[in-house]
């Protein structure tokens, strides 16, 4: 879907890219990651060409993207930002339809365009008509990516999108992307330095530093990466613990069980980490309680799924 | 209450005006009570006449103005060029500050006497404020506003006309308003090479020493400029 070759960046002195070479298959989300002045970002703008790149190649739907018309390809590519930058004149609706009044589409398919939006992201309907400065900083960065995919584009680009929202808020948009993502597939690319949303988010990590991907692999595979010194370092020494984030303990095939002693308030849909972290308090198992089943959960059935994932 | 206050405000200005164009002989009997006027000269120009040239000549001027301003600061924008800004500030600084007087004077020898001049002159002298302020509005919308318009892959025009003019207007406004109120009071100096306005009253009453007719020509110059200060404002 994207391809990258060989591709560099100078700003100045700087190098911001030192020979990319990256490929983004369609429908997956690549996260990349690093400590600023990496290069990540300049690497996702490159791809929309906010950034016009010094030498290399980037193909786009399997054309250059100095092919197209620079519009048409952004508006083939759907944008987020960090300050999401809603158009405060405007309201949510004129803001998520601003392209599409552009390609004079009519008033009824936006309407209805902008009300499938907004229940997609599960802001009520009637936000239509409020202005940018009454929105929480949540449902701005919800407006802000109905904007984006407004033209329904196959690609998104996210740039630290949730990075301004307080831990609470965040966490709540990324499950709710999470969600809109498995439903629509888009190919996203999406440069966070949260180690922890790039656990979440991604089905592919590309760790980078100074200009370069130091490693790209998907996020399970990142436990193993204790001998390169700067990569477990970024990534921090609890990797393997955020790690259990990213999965439900649905995904730990947990047996059923008749007899219990008591049960802790988990169920299937929880995910791992709160899973171990009732694990912590009690002496052997616990059990809880998910649509009248009785689930057993031990420090065993977790190290097991480690040992399974690792070897996927 | 802020906007029941501008409207009452301007309600005054505006009787005031009329009441001083219309009816000045009330307030020529109130006037000479405090001073001493020989008040001789048989007038040529009534003052509703002086008041219609006046306006004439100062929307004239501004409108062009607005026409120049505007489409230098648009053209500066969609160049996205620093260079063309710095150079268009200088040109309209160097604009601002040669005085009106001379840009008249300079003027008549090339384009003879009358309100042509004038006009040229409060046209020049009103390019600046409307200039700058439109480009510093343009200038302070958020970045990442210009990003997230640029980003969805708006153009360069369609940027200007949907996001960016509608988010600078009020300082667009500001600058009109500026140049307006100085051209107004500005307006005046025309007199003195033929052109029509409440200035010519102002020159006849300095000549003959009558203090009561440069009151009476002055002050609708006032309330005018205080008029349009008023009503220029955004909100």
């Amino acid at each position: 879907m994207i391809q990258l070759r060989n591709v560099t960046k100078k700003y100045d002195k700087q190098e911001a890219l030192r020979g990319i070479d990256l490929n983004i298959n369609e429908g997956e989300c690549i996260v990349l990651i690093g400590p600023s002045g990496c290069g990540k970002s300049s690497l996702l703008k490159s791809i929309n060409r906010m950034i016009d790149i010094d030498s290399g190649e980037i193909r786009v739907f399997n054309q250059s993207i100095e092919s197209y018309r620079v519009e048409e390809l952004r508006r083939k590519i759907g944008y987020c930002i960090q300050g999401v930058g809603l158009f405060p004149h405007l309201s949510v609706k004129e803001n998520i339809a601003i392209v599409l009044r552009v390609l004079k589409w009519k008033e009824e398919d936006i309407d209805q365009r902008v009300n499938e939006l907004l229940s997609m992201t599960e802001l009520p309907l009637s936000y239509i008509n409020k202005r940018p400065h009454e929105l929480s900083g949540g449902e701005a960065q919800r407006v802000g990516v109905c904007r984006a995919l407004a033209t329904n584009p196959s690609i998104l680009l996210m740039d630290e999108p949730f990075g301004a929202l307080d831990p609470l808020t965040r966490e709540k948009v990324q499950l709710a992307f999470k969600e809109i993502q498995k439903k629509l597939h888009k190919t996203v690319v999406f440069v966070t330095h949260d180690v922890e949303e790039a656990i979440l988010l991604a089905d592919r990590i590309a760790l980078m530093q100074e200009g370069k991907i130091l490693h790209l692999d998907t996020p399970n595979k990142f436990m193993n990466l204790d001998k390169n010194e700067y990569g477990s370092d970024f990534l921090g020494k609890d990797y393997s613990l955020r790690l259990l984030k990213r999965f439900t303990l649905a995904d730990l095939n947990l047996k059923e069980v008749r007899s219990f002693n008591s049960l802790v308030n988990l169920s299937l849909g929880s995910s791992v980490k709160d899973g171990l972290s009732y694990c912590l308090n009690a002496e052997q198992s616990i059990y809880f309680n998910d649509n009248n089943h009785i689930y057993e959960l031990s420090y065993n059935d977790i190290y097991n799924f480690m040992q399974r994932i690792n070897h996927e | 209450m802020n906007r029941i206050l501008k409207n009452r405000v301007t309600l005054i200005y505006t009787l005031l005006f009329l009441v001083w164009i219309f009816q000045f002989d009330w307030i020529k009997e109130t006037l000479l009570f405090f001073l001493d006027s020989k008040n001789t000269i048989v007038q040529r120009s009534s003052l509703f006449e002086l008041a219609y040239q006046h306006s004439y000549i100062v929307l004239l001027s501004t409108t062009l103005s607005i026409l120049i301003g505007l489409s230098l600061a648009i053209w500066v924008r969609l160049s996205r060029s620093e260079e063309l800004k710095q150079i268009v500030l200088q040109f309209s600084t160097i604009g601002e500050t040669l005085p009106t007087a001379a840009i008249i004077a300079l003027s008549v020898p090339m384009i003879g006497y009358g309100n042509v001049p004038l006009v040229l002159a409060l046209c020049i002298y009103g390019i600046l404020p409307i200039v700058r302020n439109t480009i510093v509005g343009l200038n302070t919308i958020p970045s990442e506003v210009q990003e997230a318009a640029q980003g969805l892959g708006l153009t360069r025009l369609e940027q200007l006309i949907r996001i960016d003019l509608p988010l600078a207007l009020p300082a667009i406004l500001t600058g009109i308003r500026i140049a307006t109120v100085i051209n107004v009071s500005a307006a005046t100096i025309g007199a003195t090479v033929g052109a029509g306005g409440f200035g010519v009253m102002i020159i006849a009453g300095i000549r003959t020493y009558d203090t009561l007719m440069i009151i009476q020509a002055s002050v609708p110059v006032i309330v005018m400029a205080l008029w349009f200060d008023r009503v220029l404002r955004a909100n």
